[in-house]
């Protein structure tokens, strides 16, 4: 907990800084646009209804197109930017809607007036149809920022640090209080900032200016003290070591991390818990530095090859000629472990049908019910399984990977697909079918790093390539249990790991 | 001095006003009257063009209106709006003061006239700071007049100003007001649909009907011969209603 509590003022700095800048941005653009409409009704079906259709854009996926988008137009896919974006775009919409709603309550009476004593259209909007309609637009204001708060969680994954790292990291390594602190400080702020926003709509309605200045100045301080701890620009950052969303991707970045600074003593940081392909097309860029990739994963989602390809070192040969020459990433090393897709069941279920092998699986998958991640049903791995086996279950669902495991142990699910050097396997008596036909390709751990950083730091390189088949399978899920079920912090098993 | 000439507004295929003149002398009150409908408060707001002429000419102190360019134009001429027209998010003291600040007045010398405004119409000072709807009907009322009279401007127009009062009020304001535009030599055009109102402040009266202006003149002239029976009937309402009353009273005394 209190490791947890040690990362809070970064996380929440980082989470207030996307908050209020993406709000700023977006009310400097929706109130603008929102006058704008009222003043020329024919825009007003359009552009609400263009600020709708974003908002009905689940959160999540509207941050991640942000990724690619960014990147086509040659700007930094990950990180602040996307993120940010994704929420001046989310907060458009309610201040967007109570400006046009605030503005077109005013009573045409008092607008009449307004013109009558010669106020110019511009000195009517500022002397009295704004102030008159600052009440509903403050709500609005109110709204997204509630919202934003809660989005900006949604950032980590696109490499935005934000409280979210708490929920994500504390979903998969099984670390419910850190999930309860990154909840915690969320609900704490957004009602925080709401209280302020509310603070200062009462200053102006009752004319109180101390609560107006009062509250302006939190805010001031608030937005200085979370760019307090941003690095000036043109200052070298640290290298950045990714992780994708799950334990073992964790620890291995913290394993990483801590090589690099012991050998060469350059600073290192974890970006965590990246979505997939993020972390791929961001060490690509040259945005992220080193992270660890499985060849499998390579093969299927990047090279877009079906099939068993011929053993783990032709796999790993063929991997890296691809990725050296289309893409410009080197492989440092292969950890010597692989984390392969493994059909999982609990051991009373597969002792009920008695199955150990997948052969053995086909002829009662028929009355099954399975669970995957997020991307396994569309990827070449189960089509080739489907095709060798001629494996079909009554029922395929798509969960969170954090979730499968309690789902199987719960019968929930009958079959889930587990990660071969998952720690949970042996921590909920699961049993991992053998792939007796090999239809599965093999899923080495390699460590990639960046075209920049190979050019760059060849010493940091050679401290990657020490780690040359340093983790073995049992070491592996060792090192995961210690995290899922012990509850030690990645950082601490990465540390005991280079220690030994 | 307000000069109207052939002043017309069409809406679709409805004519709203249909070729209104008339002259406002300087130092002149003129009362236009007529029914709900019959076009002026149209023609009174096409002569500071809150309303658009469709065609026709208005000439304000010898100017174009047309030609002076709106803002400036309706800076110069107080305007007194039926149901009141203050700014409900600002205190009574900020009203009277929104002339003064469009006219680039600095603070102190602004905030001198705004007292010497609440006491010219008989309102307290101390109540600069209070919100309209702190305020009676006729209070706010007077702050409406204050408020068009801040720049001290030649010309009034006012927009049936104390229909929405009471009896009592509005007689007291009534007598305020005729006090005031003598005093201050106001010229003015008066909008009311209440006949006794527009005999006793105007020193000419225009009756209007369905858009058009039927006869212009001092009381005693529509009195004496009215023009048709629509201006006979609608002259004689205040008389026939006092006689009226005078029987009631009579026969219960």
């Amino acid at each position: 907990m209190r490791e947890q509590l040690a990362l809070l003022p970064y996380l929440l700095a980082a989470h207030v800084r996307l908050t209020l800048g993406a709000l700023l941005l977006g009310a400097a653009v929706a109130v603008p646009a929102g006058v704008l409409v009222s003043r020329a009704p024919r825009l007003e079906g359009l552009v609400l209804g263009l600020a709708g259709v974003i908002q009905t854009v689940p959160a999540l996926a509207l941050l991640a197109v942000m990724v690619p988008l960014l990147s086509s137009a040659g700007l930094s896919g990950i990180g602040f930017l996307p993120a940010f974006l994704g929420l001046v775009l989310y907060s458009l919409l309610p201040i967007l809607r109570n400006t046009v709603t605030g503005l077109a309550g005013i009573d045409p009476a008092v607008r009449e007036a307004a013109e009558g004593v010669g106020m110019t259209p511009a000195q009517r909007l500022r002397m009295v149809e704004l102030p008159l309609a600052l009440p509903v637009i403050m709500a609005g204001l109110r709204t997204a920022t509630v919202w934003s708060v809660g989005m900006a969680t949604l950032s980590t994954p696109v490499g935005a640090p934000s409280l979210g790292n708490y929920i994500f990291s504390g979903l998969q390594t099984r670390n419910d209080a850190a999930v309860l602190v990154g909840c915690a400080a969320a609900a704490f702020l957004a009602l925080g900032l709401d209280g302020l926003l509310r603070m200062l709509a009462r200053g102006w309605s009752e004319r109180r200016p101390a609560l107006i200045v009062a509250g302006g100045a939190i805010f001031v301080a608030m937005g200085a003290a979370s760019l307090a701890g941003v690095s000036p620009a043109g200052a070298a950052r640290p290298l950045r070591i990714g992780a994708k969303t799950f334990t073992e991707q964790y620890i291995l970045a913290e394993v990483l991390a801590r090589q690099i600074d012991r050998k060469t003593g350059a600073p290192a940081e974890v970006l965590a818990s990246l979505g997939s392909t993020v972390a791929f097309d961001a060490l690509a860029r040259g945005e992220v530095d080193a992270y660890v990739e499985y060849t499998g994963t390579i093969r299927s989602t990047l090279m877009h090859r079906s099939g068993a390809g011929g053993g783990r070192a032709a796999v790993l040969a063929e991997v890296s000629a691809w990725l050296r020459e289309s893409q410009g990433v080197r492989v440092a090393c292969s950890l010597g472990f692989e984390n392969t897709y493994a059909f999982a069941l609990r051991r009373a279920r597969a002792d009920e049908l008695g199955v150990r092998r997948l052969s053995e699986l086909a002829p009662k998958a028929p009355r099954l019910r399975a669970a995957a991640d997020y991307e396994f049903w569309s990827r070449s791995e189960w089509t080739d399984v489907r095709r060798v086996y001629g494996l079909d279950f009554a029922e395929r669902r798509v969960m969170d990977p954090s979730l499968l495991y309690a789902a199987v142990a719960g019968d929930q699910v009958d079959v889930i697909t587990a990660y071969s050097s998952d720690g949970r396997v042996s921590a909920y008596d699961l049993i991992a079918l053998e792939d007796d036909r090999e239809a599965i390709p093999p899923y080495d751990a390699v460590v990639l790093v960046s075209r920049s950083l190979a050019d760059r730091r060849p010493d940091v390189v050679r401290a990657l390539t020490d780690l040359e088949g340093t983790i073995d399978a049992e070491r592996m899920r060792a090192m995961n249990v210690a995290v899922d079920r012990d509850g030690k912090s990645p950082a601490a098993v990465a540390e005991e790991f280079l220690a030994r | 001095m307000i000069e109207v000439q052939d002043l017309t507004r069409r809406y679709g295929e409805r004519l709203a006003v249909d070729g209104v003149s008339f002259r406002v002398e300087a130092g002149e009150l003129l009362a236009l009257v007529g029914a709900s409908g019959s076009g002026k408060t149209t023609t009174l707001k096409m002569i500071n063009r809150l309303v658009t002429p469709t065609a026709g000419r208005v000439r304000v102190e010898g100017e174009d209106a047309a030609t002076i360019g709106t803002h400036r134009l309706r800076r110069r001429i107080g305007y007194v709006f039926q149901g009141v027209g203050l700014f409900p998010h600002m205190s009574v003291g900020e009203n009277v003061a929104v002339p003064l600040r469009l006219a680039g007045w600095k603070e102190p010398r602004a905030q001198a006239r705004v007292t010497e405004l609440l006491a010219l119409v008989e309102l307290d000072p101390q109540l600069a700071g209070r919100r309209p709807s702190d305020l009676s009907g006729g209070q706010q009322q007077r702050v409406g007049v204050a408020r068009a009279l801040a720049v001290s401007p030649r010309v009034m127009l006012l927009d049936e100003p104390f229909g929405a009062l009471d009896p009592l009020t509005r007689d007291r304001l009534q007598q305020s007001f005729r006090e005031l535009r003598r005093r201050l030599d106001l010229t003015a055009v008066l909008v009311t649909h209440d006949m006794a109102e527009a005999l006793l402040l105007a020193d000419r009266v225009g009756v209007m009907n369905a858009g058009r202006l039927v006869q212009v003149g001092t009381p005693a002239e529509l009195l004496r011969a009215p023009a048709d029976d629509h201006v006979a009937l609608l002259l004689s309402t205040p008389r026939r209603q006092a006689r009226r009353l005078d029987e009631l009273l009579g026969g219960g005394g």
